[in-house]
């Protein structure tokens, strides 16, 4: 029986919530139960988003359970470390490297460096998957394909269980035509970015 | 997503006419209805709550299933109508759909719906889950019919924003309202709500029978310490048990009022203790000690009450396991918290290219060393507060901005007091503060802050947008007619983001004796299309972060000593550059 918690991470206005429809749409799709918490309101002006996907005939909360995690996929570094609490012991994180100033730490109120959580991630998560979703986007001619980016690795990544051509159905049903090409060359670099085993 | 559901189960339940005011956690309710529309369904965006209970009522004395949707706060709005609709019932099934916010998650209040139910007398349902909800429906709307009564149905936001797998029917129930029939019924006098309080009485004790049965109120498990929860705390319940592997009697209650008395005397017999698990306020714990009063049960009641539950915000799994365990004596292993380099605080905040920010920005500017007071109200605007604008000094309810500054000004005279409401606000329960202002010769500058839609809950249409739920283009509500015919001295309209013409206007109109107003015309930055990219040349930055210090645009950082422009966030609102004394932020860079 599968089961499979994977959380979403990032700041609002980033994608995290197209990027979870689609991963639990993906494990629909195989015939799988899915459900998904989102950040609605709000807190998507610019403020911390979580997004929960949940996989399994046996889950009944919307969320997922501190440690249960077994995929974080941060959208930002920052955010990535803010929810490492919900990862399970061996579980995986994948980073996107750029990090988001907020205006507190501009305005001076609070330092905030990426390169520190970067190197934290590095040094407490076994396996870290860090994604250059600047360089993906640059590629890509367009700053909105992060969270495809993302899903790319993800999928990449073996965690999610669904191969890269279902996964890519899965995208092709949910996105408009006109962005297919581009969402399809965001997927590939991003899957790129995971080391091959 | 539930709300999806929910909208999907009224479809097939036959609902003819839908009406609601967005709100956060229940707007895709109806926007979903307005999505799929199968013939002779109506949809609209109601100018307010208490308007959209109005006209489902009125369709619902005719015959036809409707539903009314709102968030928790929405129904305060509505309580005026829904309180006498108890009294006068209907012919249609009419469900009012609230959405509760626990935590509060995009609310100002945490006030709980269920309360709402018994206050009124209505039945209310409380379902756990996405796919129940949208079973759920439907049962809403047979007891409506049936006992000729409007009915509560509360989700709160984890199953409002949830996704689940629902299996979808295609087939629908017929919508063939009889037609309206005149009758004294419709009319209420004390006479007629002195009969009907007694027959409302008589069937809620009924009820509470009744919904004994109803399939999605049960007990499990077994042992002398029982659980009690409902809505979507159960569902937290049963994951915690899951993670705890324990299987206890566990008392869920969909049906919160009227309570299911038989059912709940079933589940004490046999119990030492109870611990309840619920989100807002101790409902089911009320009703489980009532009960164990009214029989004489020697059964200890735990929860909000006694401190063995969190009594404020949202539950969780882990907050559910954390009492579960205390409860039961089960040991939990200490949890070591992680040592992360500090963390960066994220407050949600204005867009970068919001024409607020630069509304805010100029009345700040035009007020510059003179005394005034700044009450706000709700919408994305509410964000103004933060720093730097730093420009809502009250936010309360829907349209108090105009009305809370009017008592500031009887307080103190000689402070400016300004009113900031959104355009959608403005429409839903502004207008009546500014002819309550205008009346009574109450000295206060209304600033409208028009953007073109109802922003924070996802850009709904609303009476200026000249479009409605049921696609049809119509004529525009002019806001400044409105306010010239209330007798509004002056009323003038700017762009805020030409910042000289927008803080000239502030002046003038904060110089008028009586009430003035200006209305700030720009659109939502999330519906418009992006204007030219700005960027920052470095070598004109003299690094003194005034665009930062003053503006606080998120899309502008500090690069070795320099200001930044983040192109994927820039809107090209041009507002940094007007601010910036060096000149050094102009049109460049590509998209």
């Amino acid at each position: 029986m599968m089961e499979l918690n994977v959380l979403l991470a990032g700041v609002g206005g980033q994608g995290t919530v197209l990027a979870s429809r689609l991963i639990a749409q993906a494990a629909m799709d195989k015939g799988f139960f899915a459900r998904t918490a989102e950040t609605i309101g709000m807190a998507q002006r610019g403020g911390c988003v979580v997004s929960h996907v949940r996989v399994g005939e046996e889950v009944y909360s919307p969320l997922i359970p501190l440690g249960t995690a077994d995929l974080l996929i941060g959208f930002e570094p920052g955010e990535a470390v803010r929810c490492l609490p919900y990862l399970k012991n061996g579980g995986t994180v994948i980073a996107a490297q750029k990090a988001i100033m907020p205006v507190t730490a501009s305005l001076g109120g609070a330092a905030y460096d990426g390169a520190v959580m970067l190197d934290y991630l590095r040094e407490n998560v076994p396996g870290v998957i860090l994604v250059d979703g600047e360089a993906i986007c640059a590629a890509c001619g367009s700053p909105k394909v992060l969270n495809v980016a993302l899903l790319g690795a993800a999928v990449a990544s073996g965690k999610l269980g669904v191969t890269m051509d279902e996964m890519q159905k899965t995208v092709e049903a949910r996105v408009p035509a006109k962005y297919l090409e581009l969402n399809r060359k965001a997927l590939s670099l991003g899957a790129r970015a995971v080391p091959a085993k | 997503m539930g709300n999806e559901a929910i909208a999907l189960g009224a479809i097939r339940a036959g609902v003819g006419l839908v009406a609601g005011y967005p709100g956060t956690p229940s707007t895709e309710t109806l926007e979903t209805v307005a999505k799929y529309k199968p013939d002779g369904i109506y949809v609209e965006w109601s100018v307010n709550e208490k308007a959209a209970m109005e006209v489902a009522a009125g369709a619902a004395y005719a015959g036809v299933r409707t539903m009314v949707t709102m968030k928790q706060v929405g129904l305060n709005v509505a309580s005026d109508p829904l309180m006498s609709l108890a009294y006068v019932g209907v012919k249609g099934g009419m469900v009012v759909l609230v959405a509760d916010d626990p935590g509060p998650i995009s609310s100002q209040t945490e006030q709980d719906t269920r309360h709402f139910a018994q206050f009124s007398k209505l039945p209310v349902f409380d379902p756990a889950s996405p796919e129940e909800a949208y079973l759920m429906i439907a049962d809403a709307f047979e007891l409506s019919e049936r006992l000729g009564t409007p009915v509560l149905f509360r989700p709160t936001t984890r199953v409002c924003h949830g996704c689940a797998a629902v299996e979808v029917e295609e087939q629908r129930r017929g919508v063939n309202p009889e037609g309206f029939v005149k009758d004294p019924r419709w009319v209420i006098f004390p006479r007629l709500a002195f009969e009907n309080h007694k027959k409302i009485e008589a069937r809620n004790a009924a009820l509470c029978d009744e919904f004994s049965d109803y399939r999605y109120n049960t007990v499990t498990g077994s042992g002398r310490k029982g659980v009690a929860a409902g809505g979507v705390s159960y569902s937290y319940t049963r994951e915690a048990a899951k993670l705890l592997g324990i299987d206890p009697k566990l008392l869920r209650v969909a049906t919160p009022y009227p309570f299911p008395e038989r059912l709940a005397l079933e589940f004490l017999s046999g119990l030492d203790e109870v611990l309840v698990l619920e989100e807002l306020d101790p409902v089911i714990e009320r009703e489980l000690i009532y009960l164990c009063g009214k029989h004489h049960l020697n059964v200890k009641i735990r929860g909000k009450l006694t401190g063995d539950a969190p009594n404020a915000g949202e539950l969780s799994t882990e907050l559910a396991k954390i009492s579960l365990a205390a409860y039961l004596g089960i040991p939990l292993p200490a949890q070591q918290p992680r040592k992360t380099p500090p963390l960066p605080v994220r407050p949600p905040v204005l867009c970068a290219g919001c024409p607020h920010r630069a509304s805010f920005y100029a009345v700040k500017q035009a007020m510059k060393g003179r005394k005034a007071a700044f009450s706000g109200d709700i919408g994305c605007y509410t964000l103004g507060n933060a720093m730097p604008l730093d420009m809502v000094d009250t936010c309360l309810c829907m349209g108090a901005d105009v009305t809370i500054a009017q008592g500031l000004h009887r307080a103190e005279p000689d402070t400016v007091n300004f009113a900031f409401i959104g355009d959608s606000t403005f429409f839903a329960s502004g207008i009546t503060g500014v002819i309550n202002a205008v009346y009574n010769e109450t000295n206060i500058v209304l600033i409208v802050l028009d953007n073109s839609t109802t922003a924070m809950t996802g850009h709904q249409p609303h009476p200026g947008t000249g479009r409605t739920m049921m696609g049809n283009v119509v004529e525009k509500v002019s806001i400044a007619k409105v306010l010239e015919a209330i007798g509004v001295k002056s009323v003038t309209r700017v762009n805020p983001l030409d910042l000289d013409a927008a803080v000239k206007a502030v002046r003038e109109a904060a110089a008028v004796d009586g009430v003035s107003a200006v209305i700030f015309e720009s659109p939502c930055i999330a519906v418009a299309k992006p204007l030219t990219l700005h960027t920052v040349d470095a070598d004109r930055c003299i690094g003194c972060k005034k665009c930062i210090r003053e503006l606080g645009c998120p899309a502008i950082s500090m690069e070795n000593g320099k200001a930044v422009i983040e192109p994927s966030m820039c809107y090209g609102c041009t507002i940094c550059a007007q601010v910036c004394p060096a000149g050094a932020i102009a049109v460049g860079g590509a998209r």
